[in-house]
């Protein structure tokens, strides 16, 4: 390599171009070989199935009132029992994750997305804007999740869906930003934003064209994370009476209508609550392979 | 150190080790066999991933998890390593190997006091606690700390690396160990802190008869330190033999790959090119039926593709695995087309201009002074090379010219105009015009965006240019640089650390810079890739005319490549001059001492100077002569008192200090200084 006309250097042996997309599969393939993200996300999708093919899975119409005898107990009939309405409460049960299934991921998308925004700015410019900032953040975070958004709901008098969406989103926007902003941090250390800024590049090119790709990972695994949490935020407000109207099927909204008569009418609120458990938990097992693996 | 010891207090036979990757077993050591004598020292020396560490991890059955011994022997002191169980093992890490690490700020737990983690060493041992801490004191005494009381209150970040260095040794001689493993223990300090630790540990080890096992990249820290060399090469020991004879008569191509790969002897860029070794190291685990250098050895016939040669004698004690030892030194050198450096017109308006520049840093109330009145020029073409320790202010001096931190007093001047202090400030031909190669290209570049994206964006924003007549200039800039154009589609992380500079190299060069500030841009990289890259730049500088702000602690890489060279301490300039007028003296005495701190392969030849204790803090500067604390040739009060200026000392040569350049001259013909009565004392 010392004179100018010599060849030029093999830039790499040939397994290294597919090294990559090998450590790409090698991801995917860690995650399918960990039992808990398997289960975690058949149970997300059997969930998901059931919220877009009720008509399919349901053996009643979940809907409709006194069809049935009222208040039957778990039988091979009906598994998990009629309620004091009529309704088979298994079709009831999954019919009802739609409304979880909608809420929650928007919301966690709305806040993922603000957060990282936010995140970036405060990360990069630092300064003021960023002791600011983190202050705001700070104080969000010492309240309590629901109480904040049942406040927030009341005070704007609606409980639409999209209402309870934008609070959630809202509420989870701080969170997101200060998980961000701390990768940022690090990540404005290295020479490559240096070298950014004196090539004459601007702040918005360099928050997300270079240092948002770096991040990105992180950000995947903050959504799974916030994910969990949305859908018991959403499960939370449900339960108080925000967010669906009767008589559509939601756990939540089933577990609320029945918690009263849980001696003897257990099975009107388990069967709901055990639904909720298992959503969340999936979503968490799920969440917790994600983040063993990119963070390996 | 040689008094006469049959017993081994190593014994590495056939060792084979494999790190298990994607469900295969990888063979990252091959046989590898050797010893070591009780109180001798053993140098492991080679590129990075050849399996010098993996060794060491091995020898002490530290592997990580997908990490095996799959066939050969390991014993210490007579003991067999591999048959103990988990208990013995935990036994014989805790009073028979001790290692130290190369980073001695991560060897240290930061929230322990430092007499505490010292004393802990001991109690392990089984040392009542009070006892303990007395031996703690003793054995900061012993690596030469001076205060050992003070010291043992501190916590480790308030100390400077040499001395977390000295505090990881004294723990791991605590036990008294039958073997030491120096992984690269001092590839993170500064030279005349490395010579000091080097010198430690040889004394030490003279002293208390320890086995040593010393890995490093670097063949003069070898040279230096040990009685034998084993050379590894893709998990084999390719050569070894006693230190003298492998260095001065290699049998083997890759080791005289190696030493050619260095510059030394005083070569300049204008004098030849340096050799390099073309070709990578196979890849991790590839079955290699012949000699494992075969690929990139220019001596490599059939045989050598298909046999595999055994390890023979060259002499008594020296053998190397090739089939063409005779020949070994021999080796062809890779024709060389003559570099034409445009000479260097210093009539002309300067390039850069520094005048005066100060720099001030607030830090805890207490003002740093960086930077004080560096006044200094570069010309067209030329190469000014920046040395100094740690904290000596070149990085300073270059993040000011590109604009990064503002000067708190005085100007810098490109081509004559005063340039605005921040880079904000500068227009698209002031940052075009100044450009940098960072030192850790993993760092420099966006580890998601392919190498095209990298240099079309720098195309664009440096140059102007975009579209089809971008991606022709993107295409000649990466031939340039001599990276194939399959690169541009390839990410950071499939490239190796010396293609990775390279397009880092190619980056800074997309506007057509006039200056590049080059930033210890070889020190992340192993030597024959260094010495490739070096001869990169200098043909961009003959092609180009570019002129380079070069910072390295390496000073052969300095010489080799600089014009001019300036030695900076505790933000002053201290002598100015041209490269072979200040590395040949007279010179001033902080020069003296840096270059006499630089372990060389040809062994000796410099009389050696010592530096006492740290650089003192920027925040308070020693008064008169900032380098009197330290200085060997000190004259007296006069320096402790009053500033010597900066003169022009003969035609192009300025120097800070009050000895006048021909007593200088017959002192450096003398020898070096008696020694102090500070250093006797320790």
């Amino acid at each position: 390599m010392s004179s100018v006309a010599s060849p030029a250097p093999t830039p790499a042996s040939p397994t290294a171009r597919s090294e990559a997309r090998a450590a790409r599969s090698e991801r995917l393939r860690l995650l399918l070989r960990t039992p808990t993200v398997v289960i975690g996300t058949l149970i997300i999708g059997f969930w998901v199935f059931c919220a877009l093919f009720p008509g399919i899975v349901c053996p009643y119409n979940p809907i409709f009132d006194n069809q049935l005898p009222t208040s039957i107990s778990p039988s091979l009939d009906f598994p998990f029992g009629t309620d004091t309405n009529g309704r088979d409460v298994f079709s009831r049960v999954l019919a009802g994750s739609r409304n979880i299934l909608l809420i929650a991921p928007a919301a966690t998308l709305l806040g993922t997305v603000l957060g990282t925004i936010l995140g970036l700015i405060t990360g990069y410019f630092r300064g003021i804007v960023d002791d600011v900032t983190s202050r705001l953040v700070d104080a969000v975070l010492a309240l309590p999740l629901i109480v904040t958004a049942i406040l927030i709901v009341t005070a704007v008098g609606s409980s639409s869906r999209s209402v309870v969406v934008l609070i959630i989103g809202l509420i989870f926007t701080p969170v997101v930003s200060r998980t961000v902003r701390a990768a940022v941090l690090a990540e404005t250390e290295l020479d490559y934003v240096q070298a950014a800024r004196l090539r004459g590049e601007r702040a918005p090119y360099i928050m997300f064209s270079e240092i948002l790709p770096n991040v990105l990972p992180l950000v995947v695994v903050e959504f799974t994370v916030r994910l969990g949490y949305a859908i018991f935020a959403v499960a939370s407000l449900t339960f108080i009476g925000f967010g669906v109207q009767p008589p559509s099927p939601d756990w939540a909204a089933q577990i609320n209508q029945y918690y009263t008569f849980i001696d003897p009418y257990w099975w009107m609120t388990l069967f709901p609550a055990i639904a909720i458990a298992s959503l969340v938990v999936s979503v968490n097992l799920v969440a917790d392979g994600i983040r063993e693996v990119y963070e390996r | 150190m040689s008094t006469v010891a049959t017993d081994l207090a190593l014994d590495v036979s056939d060792l084979e080790l494999v790190y298990r990757v994607r469900g295969i077993d990888r063979p990252v050591l091959r046989g590898v066999s050797f010893s070591i004598e009780r109180g001798r020292s053993y140098g492991l020396v080679g590129e990075s991933g050849c399996g010098k560490s993996t060794a060491a991890l091995g020898i002490v059955r530290y592997l990580p998890r997908n990490g095996r011994i799959s066939a050969g022997g390991v014993s210490v002191a007579g003991r067999d390593v591999l048959a103990l169980g988990a208990r013995e093992l935990r036994e014989f890490h805790a009073r028979t190997v001790s290692m130290v690490y190369q980073n001695p700020g991560s060897a240290l737990n930061p929230g322990i006091r430092v007499g505490a983690q010292v004393a802990e060493a001991f109690t392990v041992l089984g040392t009542a606690r009070k006892e303990a801490t007395e031996r703690a004191r003793e054995a900061l005494g012993r690596v030469q700390i001076a205060d050992p009381g003070s010291v043992m209150g501190r916590y480790p970040h308030q100390l400077s690396g040499g001395m977390q260095q000295r505090v990881v040794i004294a723990m791991a001689l605590a036990k008294d160990p039958e073997l030491l493993i120096l992984d690269e223990p001092t590839t993170g300090l500064d030279a005349t802190v490395e010579a000091e630790v080097l010198d430690l540990v040889a004394n030490l080890q003279a002293e208390l008869h320890t086995a040593v096992l010393f890995i490093s990249h670097n063949l003069g820290v070898i040279s230096k330190m040990c009685d034998r060399v084993g050379v590894l090469y893709a998990g084999r020991l390719v050569e070894e033999g006693p230190v003298e004879t492998v260095l001065q008569d290699p049998r083997h191509p890759y080791t005289v790959g190696l030493l050619r790969c260095i510059p030394r002897g005083g070569v300049r860029k204008d004098q030849g090119r340096l050799d390099t070794i073309p070709g990578f190291l196979p890849s991790l685990g590839a079955s290699i039926p012949g000699c494992v250098f075969a690929g990139r050895c220019a001596l490599a016939d059939d045989r050598c593709h298909t046999e595999e040669p055994s390890l023979t004698e060259a002499r008594a004690g020296h053998a190397a695995r090739c089939f063409h030892q005779e020949r070994a030194r021999g080796l062809p050198r890779q024709e060389a087309a003559e570099l034409d450096l445009a000479p260097i017109d210093r009539s002309e308006t300067p390039l850069v201009r520094f005048d005066d520049l100060g720099k001030v840093f607030q830090q805890h109330g207490a003002d740093i002074h960086a930077l004080v009145g560096v006044s200094a020029a570069i010309w067209k073409g030329e190469t000014l090379g920046l040395v100094g320790e740690s904290g000596s202010g070149k990085t300073t001096l270059a993040r000011t010219l590109l604009g990064i931190v503002g000067p708190s007093s005085g100007i810098v001047e490109l081509e004559g105009r005063t340039l605005a202090p921040r880079f904000q400030k500068r227009g698209r031909e002031d940052l075009r015009a100044l450009q940098i190669v960072f030192q850790n290209p993993d760092s420099a570049l966006n580890r998601r965006h392919a190498v095209g994206r990298i240099l079309m964006r720098a195309m664009s924003k440096l140059a102007g240019v975009r579209g089809a007549e971008a991606e022709r200039r993107v295409v000649e800039l990466v031939d340039r640089v001599r990276l194939s154009e399959r690169t541009l589609t390839q990410k950071p992380v499939q490239l190796s650390g010396g293609l990775k500079q390279r397009v880092a190299i190619a980056r800074a060069f997309a506007g057509d810079p006039k200056l590049v500030v080059c930033d210890e841009p070889t020190s992340a990289l192993d030597v024959s890739v260094q010495a490739a890259i070096l001869n990169l730049l200098v043909e961009l500088q003959a092609e180009r005319g570019v002129s380079y702000l070069f910072i390295s602690h390496d000073l052969g890489v300095v010489r080799y490549i600089s014009d001019r060279i300036a030695v900076l301490y505790l933000g002053r300039l201290m002598e100015l001059g041209p490269a072979d007028v200040v590395f040949e003296g007279p010179h001033h005495p902080y020069t003296e001492a840096l270059l006499s701190a630089v372990p060389t392969v040809d062994g000796g030849g410099r009389d050696r100077i010592r530096l006492e204790g740290d650089v003192p803090s920027a925040a308070e500067p020693p008064t008169g002569c900032v380098f009197h604390t330290r200085c060997p040739r000190r004259l007296g009060s006069i320096c402790d008192e009053t500033e010597p200026p900066l003169v022009e000392v003969e035609e192009n040569h300025l120097m800070r200090c009050h000895i006048p350049l021909d007593e200088l001259r017959t002192l450096l013909a003398a020898g070096p200084p008696p020694v102090s009565a500070a250093a006797t004392a320790s």
